[in-house]
């Protein structure tokens, strides 16, 4: 069974359909990216999918349940993590406090997390996360006062702690210099070998998806246009010229 | 010496300061100094939903009406201090899950306006129902308690049981605050949005904060009734409301001692401005401004403030020696 089912997401603003009927499977482990270009629905996609918006019609199931309109909490409860495009941090935090509240409350009941150790068990995953991360000269930083970059590799690093079973990046390269770029792939690759979850990346940077993605999903005005592995979205010529134009 | 055995030892000086205060005080310094201490009470409960939780509150005065009001009313009707006090804990702790569900629909002033409309409602009821609070005329003779035989009666004495009930509350809030809760206010406050989605149910923690950021209240309350024996709506409107959170804002929001400077400030530095008669509300709204336009984090955060003034001011030298 997929891990993951989009079923014919339908959402129209107006007379304008940003997305059109997509659907696709998410398999377990599978690390999946959705490209296309501006305004081809996969912000709205990605925000169907997560119950941000309401679609019109379709629906999305996560291991065979039904979790159309559900809410990010329950989300996150069932084993759904995801990044944000803007940066979302905790800013008065610091970076290792931010990454233990983002799974101290998967474990215990509410009550029960008052008499908690005050890490509730999960500083030393925070302490290897932040090392995987290579952030341990900033760990004891308030995480607003990171830079850019490092916010970013913060709130990555949020939605993994939970050890979720899907996690959604949204345009994850999104002001991430450059060069850090293939070490944020690494990083993505070696969290996807240790946590064995499965992976839904919307990102712009081609070259980051072909090197990433196990299978791509491109979409152009609201529609599924090709699916394949990098190679073969690569070598498919409507791509090519949704892309680059006839 | 570590910071926090520095921390500890300061913490001990000033409540051991504070033990052999009454020594060296008249009847109205004492009677300050206690009020001071109901104060911080009821500030730290501010502290927690509006400082830590980031929610908005103009009706924590209320909160601690209902607590003084319970507590007198349940000693006039022969009921123990001692029974009376937790009674008025848990019926506080209520109302603040009752107005906590306003701030999971509407935020920022809009929560304030509700809390404060609720405020309103909590002194209409005071001032007009007569039969059980007295109305206008208030609750009079309310008396301070007995433990294990001793009387509380004595002003010192009193003192010493407010100083012990500050001592344990604080303990408890900075307990709660090392806990994982502290951190899910702290992200609540942060980013909603994010925090849910990393599992944080922010229903619960924002009707948590509520409730036990009012059952604070409700504890200072409690211990204004006995040490000022009488009570009636006027010290319960949306004015002290506005009162205690200058106080939490003055002392530093989201800073466990900024409740301590913040009620000092909002009590003492009136009382020390008398000399300049009927200016003296005047320098003290004045001294707010300045303190709110120049230090918007408060007085704790002074330090803070003058470091990000510093790294600025490097960061301008840096770029202009490129």
């Amino acid at each position: 069974m997929s891990l993951l089912s989009v079923k014919d997401i339908k959402k129209s603003y107006g007379a304008i359909a940003a997305v059109d009927g997509v659907s696709f499977t998410v398999e377990p482990g599978e690390i999946l990216g959705v490209i296309g270009p501006n305004g081809s629905g996969k912000t709205t996609l990605f925000n169907s999918i997560l119950g941000q918006i309401k679609p019109n019609s379709g629906s999305v199931e996560f291991d065979g349940k039904n979790i159309s309109g559900l809410s990010p909490l329950a989300m996150s409860r069932l084993g759904i993590g995801r990044t944000f495009q803007n940066l979302q941090v905790f800013g008065k935090l610091t970076l290792r406090d931010n990454l233990i509240v983002a799974a101290q409350e998967f474990s215990g009941s509410l009550w029960g997390r008052i008499l908690a150790a005050g890490d509730n068990g999960v500083g030393q995953r925070a302490d290897e996360m932040i090392e995987l991360f290579r952030l341990e000269h900033v760990a004891n930083l308030p995480a607003g006062a990171l830079s850019y970059g490092q916010q970013k590799l913060v709130d990555i690093a949020m939605a993994f702690m939970p050890k979720p079973r899907l996690v959604l990046l949204d345009e994850p390269c999104a002001g991430v210099n450059p060069s850090l770029v293939d070490g944020l792939r690494d990083l993505l690759l070696t969290l996807n070998a240790r946590q064995g979850g499965s992976f839904v990346v919307i990102e712009h940077n081609m070259d980051f998806v072909m090197k990433l993605c196990h299978r791509v999903v491109c979409m152009v005005e609201g529609r599924v246009l090709a699916v394949g592995t990098p190679a073969e979205i690569q070598a498919n010529r409507s791509v090519l010229e949704a892309y680059l134009g006839n | 010496m570590s910071w926090s055995k520095l921390h500890l030892a300061a913490l001990v000086v000033g409540v051991l300061a504070l033990a052999v205060a009454p020594a060296f005080l008249k009847t109205y310094g004492l009677y300050l100094l206690t009020l001071w201490l109901v104060y911080i009470v009821a500030a730290m409960g501010l502290n927690l939903t509006v400082g830590y939780a980031g929610l908005k509150s103009l009706a924590h005065a209320g909160f601690m009406g209902i607590g003084a009001y319970t507590v007198a009313i349940a000693m006039k009707a022969g009921i123990s201090f001692w029974v009376a006090t937790p009674l008025a804990v848990v019926i506080c702790f209520l109302f603040g899950l009752l107005i906590g569900f306003p701030a999971l629909r509407v935020q920022l002033h809009y929560l304030g306006f509700a809390t404060l409309g609720f405020n309103v409602l909590l002194v209409l009821f005071f001032r007009n129902e007569e039969w059980l609070t007295g109305g206008t005329f208030g609750i009079q003779n309310i008396k301070r308690p007995e433990l294990f035989g001793w009387s509380l009666n004595g002003n010192a004495a009193y003192f010493y049981l407010v100083l012990a009930v500050t001592v344990i509350a604080a303990a408890a809030l900075a307990f709660l605050l090392r806990s994982p809760w502290g951190r899910a206010f702290a992200a609540l406050r942060d980013n909603p949005i994010r925090a849910e989605s990393t599992g944080v149910n922010i229903t619960a923690y924002t009707l948590m904060s509520f409730a036990i950021g009012a059952a604070y209240a409700g504890i200072a309350g409690a211990l204004f009734a006995p040490l000022v024996n009488f009570i009636d709506p006027s010290p319960f409107g949306v004015g002290t409301s506005l009162l205690f959170l200058l106080m939490v804002v003055v002392g530093g929001s989201g800073r466990f001692y900024g409740p301590v400077l913040g009620s000092a400030i909002a009590l003492l530095l009136p009382e020390y401005l008398r000399f300049a008669k009927d200016w003296y509300l005047a320098i003290f709204g004045l001294s707010v401004v300045l303190m709110m336009i120049y230090l918007p984090g408060g007085l704790l955060s002074l330090k803070s403030t003058l470091q990000l003034a510093k790294s600025k001011r490097d960061a301008k030298l840096k770029e202009a020696a490129q």
